[in-house]
Order: structure tokens, then sequence, then C-alpha cells
């Protein structure tokens, strides 16, 4: 039997994003699923909870804490570079089971993630991965036509500069490090990441002005 | 660029494998991930951690779907279908459990009566 009593009853409230009129098949699978795995002892109702908590606060913030901070500190982008786990690491962020790769981006490359087989990201630092990240169109089409896909992002790239997609596998990740834009000299790390967002972590974006 | 032009005769290819082919617009928008999503995610990530669902099976099963079910079902569909049928090819869960279990889940949910007992 479920231990989440707070949700009000569906009669009361109507369907929200969490309160369907009526379960999928797939919807009951997982109920189901759950409930044998905690009848024979596997998991826990708590620990499921936990990790739905942990991954809901897992944001960009954290991948933007991390730029920031290499913005600020040479040598800290340095060790970022040379081993984006152990960097992360460092601020307290575990990239769990997975390897992290920080691909930079210069004034003659720009990078962009994808996975193209499936929905790889780099979750730990990001939270959960955008629906268009896992559609087909951006993984078929983001490594055969780069520039034409972020021009649908509103990023136009300069033809001089070098586009360079990185295809993320389940066992290593990538997260791009964008170049900080010029006039923030006076900007302290705070207002630094405030200006990274989460598309230009993954590339298909450039980080705000200030 | 050769490897993949070599390849791009669909057949060699499986249907989830869709590096460098032809695609619509990339359709923006997003939704916020529903409870039994996350609920799903939190799921293969504590069974990947036990060692009963690791990320290669979730991808086997999913990969395994049928290109027709694959392109029906949404994401989490696609997962969980795919972690079932690994915990039931284990022997972690039987098919008649499960299936009893579902059924069962769908009355609760129906009755109004125990509708707060809703999963």
């Amino acid at each position: 039997m479920s231990e989440d009593h707070s949700h009000s009853h569906p009669h009361a409230d109507p369907a929200g994003p969490d309160e369907p009129a009526m379960l999928t098949d797939y919807q009951l699978m997982e109920g189901a699923v759950r409930e044998l795995l905690v009848e024979k002892g596997i998991l826990t109702h708590a620990a499921i909870r936990e990790a739905v908590e942990a991954m809901d606060a897992r944001t960009p913030a954290q991948g933007a804490r991390v730029v920031a901070r290499a913005w600020v500190d040479p040598a800290y982008k340095a060790r970022l570079l040379e081993n984006g786990t152990a960097a992360c690491e460092e601020l307290g962020i575990s990239m769990g089971p997975t390897h992290l790769v920080v691909v930079e981006n210069t004034p003659e490359v720009h990078n962009v993630i994808v996975c193209t087989l499936c929905s790889c990201y780099p979750r730990m630092l990001l939270g959960l991965p955008p629906d268009w990240y896992k559609s087909k169109p951006y993984r078929s089409r983001v490594v055969r036509e780069p520039r034409a896909v972020l021009h649908e992002f509103g990023t136009e790239i300069a033809d001089n500069v070098t586009v360079r997609v990185h295809d993320s596998t389940a066992d290593m990740r990538y997260l791009v490090l964008p170049r900080r834009p010029a006039g923030t000299d006076v900007l302290d790390e705070a207002a630094l990441a405030a200006l990274i967002t989460r598309d230009s972590l993954i590339g298909v974006a450039l980080p705000r002005t200030p | 660029m050769i490897a993949w032009q070599h390849r791009d005769t669909a057949d060699m290819r499986g249907y989830h494998d869709i590096g460098g082919l032809a695609g619509g617009a990339v359709e923006r928008g997003e939704h916020d991930y529903a409870l039994w999503e996350k609920r799903v995610d939190a799921l293969l990530v504590l069974l990947s951690e036990a060692g009963l669902v690791r990320v290669d099976e979730l991808r086997r099963g999913i990969e395994t779907l049928g290109a027709d079910a694959y392109d029906k079902l949404s994401y989490y569909e696609r997962w969980i279908s795919a972690i079932t049928r690994v915990l039931i090819e284990k022997g972690v869960i039987g098919i008649d459990e499960l299936g009893r279990n579902m059924e069962t889940l769908k009355a609760r949910w129906n009755d109004p009566a125990t509708g707060e007992a809703k999963p």
C-alpha cells in the first residue's frame, strides 16, 4: 500500500499533472512494480521518495556554479577540463556512476552535446533533460546539421568557428563550458552563475549578457 | 564522415540509432515531469544501485520494444516497460502477480471510497 497520502482525492482536486482522471496502463505498471518491489523488501517507499527528491534537487544551477567557478579561477578551470568528475566533486557534486568530460568553447570552437542513441545527459549537474533533448529531430539532426539546429534555437555561430558535436554515452557525459561574456569583469561568482543557462551548458545557446 | 554515410542504409540501423538521419524541426516544448515519471526514474536509479537492472539492461529493453512501440510510447513509458521486462526475466517479480497488482490498483483508483490510497 502506498505511503503517499500527500495528494488530495482526485474528485476533490481535479487532474493536475500528477492527478490524471484515469491511470494509463504504464502508470498502473509503475505503481504495481513499485508496490511489488516494496512488498518483497527490495526497495522501500522512503528510498523511492528520497530518490525522487534528490533528482528534483538537481537543477542547472549546479552546472552554472561549476562554470562560474571555472570563469573566476583559472586553476579550477584547468582541473575541470582535465577531469570533470573530480572537479565537480571538489564542489560537492557527485557524478554518480558516470564520468564527466567538460568541453570548452573558444573563439575557434563551439561545442554542442547530444545523445543520438537515447538520452544520456549530465543529469547530476543539470537535472532531468528537457523533452527536446530526447526528441528524434534533435538526436538525428544535430550531428549532421548542427548550425541549422542551433539556428532553430536562435543561436548563430560564425562560419569561421568550428561547431563540434559530442555524442554522450551511458558512462560518459559531456558539459559545455561556455565563453565568459564580455563586460563581466566586475561581476562576482554568483552574478556570473546567473548568466549561465541550461541551454548554454548544452551548447544550443550562449550565456546571457549582463 | 565516411562511417555514417556508409551506415546510412536504414536496414543496418536499430530503430533507436538515428544520429545523422533527416528529421523535422526540433519542437522546443517542455513538460514538467509527473510524479509517476519521476518514480520510474527513481526505480531505475535504485534498481541499478542494487545491481538488479543495470543501465545497459534498460537500454536493451528499450531497444527491443519494437519500432512501433518505441515510436508510440512516451519516454518513461518505454522505461517502465523495459524495467518491468528485465525484472520479470530475472524472476524478481512474476508476471501473474504484476497483472493482479495492476488490476488491484486500477480498482482502487476507480473506487471513490478508496481513492485516497491511490498509487
